[in-house]
C-alpha cells in the first residue's frame, strides 16, 4: 500500500508553477515555460493517481492547518478525497498534460500567459474534485470560470473568441451567483459550511422551503457549467473558438465538472434529507433527455468542425444527467464511465480537428472537401472517434451507455435506452458523415463555405503534421478504448459510487476520522458487465451512425431534400434561432429556465 | 416592526438579485451589463451580511472586550471579503473583453456582437 501524497500538493504544485511562469520572464525561452508546465501537468496526474489509489480503501481527509474537527464540530477547511473525485482530478490532469503537449508545436507564438493559465485552470478542477467544503466548492468554481475565460478569448484580437468569451462569462458568472445565494441560504439555516456537516444539520428538520430553494439555486448554478437546456447556449460559443487545446479541457472535463459539483452536493448536503426523492428523478430525467436530444438535433446540422464537437458534447452532458437522474449508484457508476471514455475520444477529435487546422488554416468543411486524404492516420483517428460516440463496443462510450441503460431498465425506465440511441446515433453520424467528406472526399453533400470568424490561430510550416501533435491524440483516443476493456475498470467505479451515494458514511470520515468498511455489494450494483441485450444495441447504434452518416453523403437528392425538409421544419429552425449569440438572451433564458426548473421542484417535493 | 427590520435585508438581496438581472437582460451596452452583473453580486453581500447579523452584537474585533460578548459572525465577512476578491477578477477580465470588443467592433452592444448563431 504506498502512502498517498498530501492533496494539497497537486493544487499547490501547478498554483506555484502558475506564479512563477508570470513573474519569471520567461518570454524570450518559451520551450522552458512549456515545459515546466508540462512537467508540472505530468507530475499533478500522478499526484491524483496516487491519491486515487490511496483512497480506494477509505476517503483521505485533510484538514488545513491542522485544523480538525473537535468533537465532531468541524472549524477548519478540509480537502476530502474519494476514488470518483480523485478520478475525475486525474482526468483533468491528464487532460491539461495532453493539450500542453499538443501546444508545444500547435502555436508559433503564445504569450506567456498562456501556460500560466492552463496551470491556473488545472489546479482549480483538481481543488474542485477533492475539496469538502462547500464555500471552497464555489471559489474553485470561480476560479475555473475566469481561467476559462481567459483562455476562450485568448486570440483576443478575433471576432469569434470576443463573442465566445464574453457570453461564457457573463452566463457563467450569473450562474455563479445563483450558486453563491444558495450557499448563503444554506449557512444562514445550518451555520455551517463542511459539506458533511451542512448534511447533517439539515436532516434534523423535515426539508422545507428554504431547502428547496438553496437546491434550485446551487444546482442551477452548476448545470450552467454543465449546458443543461435551456442553460446551454454559451458553450458552442465559446467552444467553438477557444484555442484548440483549451477546447478538450473544456468539452472533456469543465462541462463534466458542473454534474460532478451537482453530485457531490446533493449526495453530501440533500440527500440525507430528501432521501430517495423519486419526483427529483423524473424533473432531472426530462431535462437531461431534452439536452441529449437538442445537443444531438444542432449537433447533426453544423458543419464548422468545433461547433459541430461542441454541440454534441452538449447532447452527451445531457445523455450524463439522464445517468444522474436515477439517483442511484449504478447510473452514476454509469455516467462516470462514460465521462471517462467520452473525455479521452471528445478530446482525441478536438485534437484531430486541431491537426486539420494546422495544415490547412481551415476547420470549415466546406472548404476541406477530399483535402484530408493526406493525413490517413489522422482520418482514422477522426473516424474511429466517430464511431467511438456512436457507441461502438468495446469503446468506454459505449460501456457508459450500456451501463446507465442497465440502471435505467432496473428502475423500469425502458424508454431512456431508446433516447440515448438516437443522440448517440445522431452524433456520431455527425462525426463520420465529415470523416467522410473530408478526408475520403466521398458524398455529394453540396455546402456552402462558412464566413471564417476566426483567423488560423497556428501557424509555422505546415507541411507535416509533428508527431507531438499526433501522438496525444492517439494516445487519448487509446485511453478512451482502455475506459471501455481495462478489466476490472468498470467494477472499480461502481465500488466507487456506492461509496460516493453514501452519505453517512461520508460524514463519519469527514467528522469524526471514522473510516467506515467497505460498503458489501448492494444489490442495485453489478460487476460492472453490461447485459448483452445493451451491448447488441450498442453495437446497432455504431452501424445506425455509419448508415445514417452514408445516407447523409450519398443519398443526395431525396435526402437533400429530407435535409431541406428537416431544416426547414418549425422546430429545428426555432433551434437554430435561439441559438442567437447575443448573450442577453442566454441570460433570459438561464432567468426563465430556473424559473421553470423551481416551479417544477417545489411542486414535486411539497 | 421587529419581524420587518429582520426581513428587509432579505428582500433588499433579493430585489438587487432580480433588478441586476433585468438590467442584464434588457442590456444594449457591455460596460452597462457588466454594472449590472456587479448589482446582481452586491446583493450576495447584503445576503451574507444579513445571514450573520445579530442585534445588539459588536463587530467581530476581539481585543479590549470581556469574553462571551456577542458579536456579528465574522465568517460571513470573510466569505464577503473572498467573493469580492474572486468577482473584482471575474470583472476585470469581462470589462477587458468589452474594451477590446468595443476596439474590434466598433460597437458595444451585444445584439451587434454576433458573428456566431445558428
Amino acid at each position: 500500500m504506498p502512502v498517498a501524497p498530501s492533496p494539497s500538493l497537486p493544487v499547490a504544485v501547478p498554483l506555484v508553477v502558475a506564479a512563477a511562469l508570470v513573474v519569471g520572464n520567461v518570454r524570450p525561452h518559451r520551450r522552458l515555460a512549456d515545459g515546466v508546465a508540462i512537467a508540472c501537468a505530468l507530475a499533478v496526474t500522478a499526484l491524483c493517481v496516487l491519491l486515487l489509489v490511496g483512497s480506494l480503501r477509505a476517503p483521505i481527509v485533510y484538514w488545513f492547518g491542522g485544523w480538525a474537527p473537535r468533537q465532531g464540530i468541524p472549524i477548519g477547511v478540509d480537502f476530502a478525497v474519494d476514488p470518483l473525485g480523485a478520478g475525475l482530478a486525474s482526468l483533468s490532469s491528464l487532460l491539461v498534460s495532453a493539450a500542453m503537449l499538443f501546444s508545444w508545436r500547435y502555436f508559433t507564438e503564445i504569450g506567456q500567459l498562456y501556460a500560466a493559465l492552463m496551470m491556473v485552470f488545472l489546479a482549480a478542477m483538481v481543488a474542485f474534485c477533492l475539496t469538502g467544503d462547500l464555500f471552497d466548492l464555489f471559489v474553485f468554481f470561480e476560479l475555473m470560470g475566469v481561467a476559462g475565460f481567459a483562455l476562450a478569448g485568448y486570440e483576443i484580437e478575433e471576432p469569434g473568441p470576443l463573442q465566445g468569451a464574453i457570453n461564457f462569462g457573463v452566463t457563467n458568472t450569473v450562474g455563479g451567483f445563483m450558486t453563491l445565494t444558495g450557499i448563503g441560504l444554506l449557512y444562514g439555516r445550518t451555520g455551517a459550511l463542511n459539506l458533511a456537516e451542512i448534511g447533517r444539520a439539515l436532516a434534523r428538520h423535515p426539508p422545507d422551503g428554504l431547502l428547496v430553494v438553496s437546491l434550485l439555486l446551487v444546482s442551477c448554478g452548476f448545470l450552467v457549467k454543465a449546458a443543461v437546456v435551456p442553460f446551454h447556449f454559451w458553450l458552442p460559443d465559446a467552444h467553438a473558438v477557444a484555442p484548440t487545446p483549451v477546447c478538450i479541457l473544456f468539452s472533456g472535463v469543465m462541462v463534466e465538472l458542473g454534474l460532478y459539483g451537482v453530485w457531490r452536493v446533493y449526495w453530501t448536503v440533500f440527500a440525507p434529507s430528501l432521501g430517495q426523492a423519486r419526483t427529483l428523478t423524473g424533473l432531472l430525467l426530462a431535462v437531461g433527455c431534452l439536452t441529449s436530444l437538442v445537443g444531438a438535433v444542432e449537433c447533426f446540422l453544423q458543419q464548422h468542425l468545433k461547433r459541430l464537437l461542441a454541440f454534441s458534447t452538449i447532447s452527451h452532458a445531457g445523455m450524463f444527467l439522464v445517468g444522474t437522474a436515477l439517483l442511484s449508484p449504478a447510473g452514476l457508476a454509469g455516467t462516470a464511465v462514460y465521462v471517462a471514455g467520452h473525455g479521452g475520444v471528445k478530446a482525441s477529435l478536438f485534437l484531430c480537428v486541431g491537426i486539420l487546422m494546422h495544415r490547412f488554416r481551415t476547420i470549415d468543411a466546406a472548404r476541406l472537401k477530399g483535402r484530408g486524404a493526406r493525413l490517413p492516420l489522422v482520418g482514422g483517428l477522426f473516424a474511429l472517434g466517430g464511431l467511438a460516440l456512436g457507441g461502438l463496443p468495446p469503446f468506454g462510450t459505449a460501456l457508459g451507455k450500456e451501463l446507465i441503460e442497465d440502471a435505467s431498465a432496473r428502475a423500469h425506465l425502458g424508454g431512456i435506452a431508446a433516447v440515448l440511441t438516437v443522440a448517440t446515433v445522431l452524433t456520431g453520424a455527425a462525426v463520420l458523415r465529415e470523416a467522410g467528406h473530408v478526408f475520403l472526399g466521398i458524398g455529394r453533400l453540396q455546402r456552402r463555405p462558412l464566413h471564417e470568424i476566426q483567423g488560423p490561430e497556428t501557424g509555422g510550416p505546415r507541411g507535416r503534421t509533428p508527431p507531438v501533435m499526433v501522438v496525444p491524440a492517439v494516445g487519448l483516443l487509446a485511453a478512451g478504448l482502455a475506459v471501455g476493456v481495462l478489466p476490472g475498470f468498470a467494477a472499480g467505479v461502481e465500488a466507487a459510487a456506492l461509496r460516493f451515494v453514501d452519505s453517512g458514511a461520508y460524514a463519519a470520515a469527514v467528522l469524526q476520522g471514522v473510516s467506515p468498511p467497505a460498503p458489501a455489494a448492494a444489490p442495485t450494483a453489478g460487476t460492472g458487465v453490461p447485459e448483452p441485450g445493451t451491448v447488441v444495441l450498442s453495437g446497432a447504434s455504431a452501424a445506425g451512425a455509419v448508415l445514417l452518416a452514408l445516407l447523409s453523403l450519398y443519398a443526395a437528392p431525396p435526402l437533400r431534400r429530407l435535409w431541406r425538409g428537416l431544416r426547414g421544419v418549425r422546430f429545428v429552425g426555432w433551434l437554430r434561432r435561439l441559438q442567437s449569440g447575443d448573450v442577453t438572451d442566454y441570460v433570459a433564458w438561464l432567468v426563465l429556465g430556473t424559473a421553470i426548473y423551481g416551479v417544477v421542484l417545489a411542486l414535486a417535493l411539497r | 416592526m421587529n419581524q420587518l427590520i429582520t426581513w428587509l435585508p432579505f428582500g433588499v438581496a433579493a430585489w438587487l438579485f432580480m433588478a441586476g438581472l433585468y438590467g442584464i437582460v434588457t442590456s444594449r451596452h457591455l460596460v452597462h451589463l457588466i454594472v449590472c452583473l456587479s448589482v446582481v453580486q452586491s446583493s450576495t453581500y447584503v445576503l451574507l451580511l444579513a445571514v450573520g447579523y445579530r442585534t445588539g452584537a459588536l463587530a467581530p474585533v476581539l481585543v479590549d472586550v470581556p469574553a462571551g460578548t456577542p458579536t456579528v459572525d465574522p465568517i460571513v465577512q470573510a466569505l464577503c471579503l473572498t467573493d469580492v476578491v474572486v468577482e473584482v477578477t471575474v470583472m476585470a477580465v469581462l470589462l477587458a473583453l468589452a474594451v477590446q470588443a468595443h476596439k474590434r467592433f466598433g460597437t458595444a452592444d451585444p445584439a451587434r456582437l454576433r458573428p456566431q448563431r445558428g
